[in-house]
């Protein structure tokens, strides 16, 4: 289905990442906003509450970010596609609504504009040192998708997506920025309306007094009723059945925590998002995601020219991560280089993967600038 | 034959997941069923009510009504109510929590639903103790209460809840104990059908551990003691109605007062600036 087009900036545009991220929203068809203010991520919720009273839509801004995350979650019951936006120590306070969102099957969308941490770190430098965070940083057991823009043009785009795939999946969606991304400001083309793909959530059909609003659907998903329209549906952060209704049981916990997982786990392939270059003959493969896949595609230009085998592999969507592909790929290379700006995360997966069948080898930066793409070409060099 | 003599609340729960998890004594279960009461007499219809709990025992308020109901996190249920009252207007938003969820972690957002006027109502149950937990003392246990974490009896100052909601802004303000069923039913009413931020709170006994480790009796006794020692002040100074161990209880509707709610304001304000370029939201108020 298109967008709305009502809203969509159909057109050529100079935007920084954090505003067009905000008209991705928008064209995605959010329509409710709640968010607090914190560097760099700021810009997104400054637009968002210009834009947003002007095409049918609300935005407040909360108290904290914890009433941030819990609001988008009210709205989301209320059918709105919703979205709230923070960095690092905001997306701290935010884990345990990520959990809840998960446990109660939520559609909603968070971004991270990640800055350099721990802590109150370096507010306006940019770091990606939130990646095991989006992926663990609630507790319990539970699967997210998380998606890493690494443009402004992206930003749009993948917001966009990163709604769809919350919709599809009824599953909070991560959007992995970083204040690189969010601050750069560059050519953004926006399609116009019919041309954006856009979903829904499912409804339920049948009987309202049969509905069941934890029975799972196509792709293990359960079809989302609306709240007002009778179904007097129950929903909680407790393990739950099929009806919705607290059991303290393991036999309950296994079956619901295994299909939160298995909804996301056995459609990866579908939630799959990789971009590749120069990988059909490559001896050294560069991983990176975010800002840092544009870096290295200056090492891959500079180890080219010195006639060096080197591709690039960038998860844009990094969880689920694109596991079968990197696997494919550890079966003929010879060794895997992974840049990120953090002193080693998703490298931990990319090693769990590979599997030790080749060297793995991580080329940190704690953040507050970007690598050197010089650097990068001498830990290839040596990965020879 | 059997519908006959089905008791008036009973449609309105989830029978199918009784028995319910509250103490015999426990004041909860009043509440819940003035609530029903309040309900059918405001005649608003149910598939239009939204109930929000956090967490607690009277967080499990949500799990036992038939309606859409939704037991959230610990100290929350106000952002979730705000977040879809926002999204859906039309609809009730009804917050059932206790004080330790609703004042103690959930206090900020007390305060600016009430400062914003989010057309919510609040529904307060204060029984001075966390009780699922196993009894830790409660933001608004009178000085001297004794609690698990309050040994030899606690010694910060407690909440005064009626001062707090009326002084950050609520437009609705009371106080009951489960004793004054008809009164707070009414109050019930008059909140539900109040445009804008309503709070109601319930002094509710808690028999098995409250009363008991304060040496106040149990269920029958607290009953006795809400009877003999509640004093009606309807429109009281709410910076008098502050509680004390074995003191008197002052209730009654203390606060009804008028101001545009949240989505009111929001769209005097961009309709004043933009003009014919804001299209109203939804409000939800008839005035």
């Amino acid at each position: 289905m298109g967008a709305d087009p009502q809203g969509v900036l159909t057109g050529v545009h100079f935007l920084d990442g954090d505003h067009a991220c905000c008209e991705g929203a928008i064209a995605a068809g959010c329509r409710a906003a709640f968010g607090y203010p914190i560097t760099p991520s700021t810009e997104i919720v400054e637009r968002i509450a210009l834009r947003l009273p002007l095409v049918g839509g609300v935005f407040v801004q909360m108290e904290d970010e914890i009433a941030s995350s819990i609001a988008i979650q009210g709205a989301a019951w209320g059918g709105k596609k919703v979205i709230t936006v923070t960095s690092g120590p905001g997306m701290s306070l935010m884990m345990e609504h990520v959990g809840l969102a998960a446990m109660t099957e939520t559609p909603c969308v968070f971004v991270n504009v990640q800055r350099g941490g721990p802590s109150t770190g370096l507010p306006t430098l940019p770091a990606q040192g939130d990646m095991m965070q989006a992926r663990w940083g609630s507790h319990g057991d539970y699967e997210i998708i998380a998606i890493s823009p690494n443009s402004p043009q992206e930003c749009f785009d993948l917001t966009v997506h990163a709604f769809n795939l919350s919709e599809r999946y009824r599953v909070p969606v991560l959007i992995m920025m970083d204040e690189s991304v969010g601050h750069m400001t560059e050519r953004v083309t926006i399609p116009h309306a019919e041309q954006i793909e856009v979903e829904s959530r499912r409804l339920p059909e049948g009987p309202k007094e049969e509905y069941l609003p934890f029975a799972p659907g196509e792709n293990l998903v359960p079809p989302m009723a609306p709240v007002g329209e009778g179904y007097r549906f129950h929903v909680t952060g407790l393990t739950h059945n099929e009806k919705g209704y607290p059991v303290m049981s393991p036999d309950v916990q296994d079956h619901l925590v295994r299909r939160l997982l298995d909804k996301i786990r056995l459609n990866a392939e579908d939630i799959a998002m990789v971009e590749e270059d120069q990988i059909q003959d490559a001896d050294v493969v560069l991983v990176a995601y975010g800002i840092t896949s544009r870096v290295v595609l200056r090492t891959l230009h500079l180890a080219r020219e010195k006639g060096l085998k080197v591709g690039v592999f960038r998860p844009v969507v990094v969880w689920p991560f694109p596991e079968k592909r990197l696997r494919e790929l550890a079966e003929r290379v010879k060794a895997f280089v992974v840049v990120e700006l953090n002193y080693g995360q998703v490298v931990l997966e990319v090693e769990r993967i590979v599997g030790g069948r080749v060297p793995t080898v991580l080329v940190p930066h704690g953040g507050g600038a970007l690598h050197n793409p010089e650097d990068i070409l001498r830990v290839v060099e040596e990965a020879w | 034959m059997k519908n006959q003599h089905i008791n008036p609340v009973e449609p309105y729960l989830r029978m199918d997941r009784m028995p319910h998890i509250w103490c015999p004594g426990c004041g909860i279960g009043i509440v819940v069923n003035c609530f029903v009461r309040a309900l059918n007499q405001s005649g608003i219809d149910p598939d239009l009510v939204s109930i929000i709990s956090g967490i607690g025992c009277t967080g499990r308020i949500a799990g036992y009504l038939k309606l859409d109901s939704f037991h959230t996190t610990h100290g929350r249920p106000i952002p979730f109510a705000t977040g879809l009252k926002v999204a859906r207007p039309e609809l009730k938003v009804l917050v059932f929590s206790g004080e330790g969820d609703l004042v103690s972690i959930g206090g900020n957002h007390l305060i600016h639903a009430a400062r914003r006027n989010s057309d919510i109502k609040v529904f307060c149950v204060n029984n001075f103790t966390y009780a699922m937990t196993g009894g830790q003392v409660g933001p608004t246990a009178p000085i001297h209460s004794i609690a698990t974490t309050t040994p030899y009896g606690s010694y910060d100052r407690p909440f005064n809840l009626p001062f707090l909601a009326d002084s950050t802004g609520a437009v609705y303000v009371a106080r009951w104990t489960t004793y004054h069923v008809r009164q707070l039913t009414r109050s019930m009413v008059e909140a539900i059908n109040k445009p804008g931020f309503c709070f109601v709170e319930i002094i509710a006994p808690c028999p098995t551990i409250y009363q008991r480790r304060n040496r106040l009796g149990d269920g029958l006794e607290a009953m006795r003691y809400y009877k003999r020692y509640s004093r009606v002040i309807n429109g009281a100074n709410t910076r008098m109605v502050g509680l004390e161990l074995k003191g008197p209880i002052i209730v009654g509707k203390f606060i009804d007062r008028d101001r545009s709610t949240l989505l009111e304001a929001m769209n005097e304000e961009f309709s004043s600036k933009l003009g014919a370029r804001y299209q109203p939201y939804p409000t939800g108020v008839v005035r």
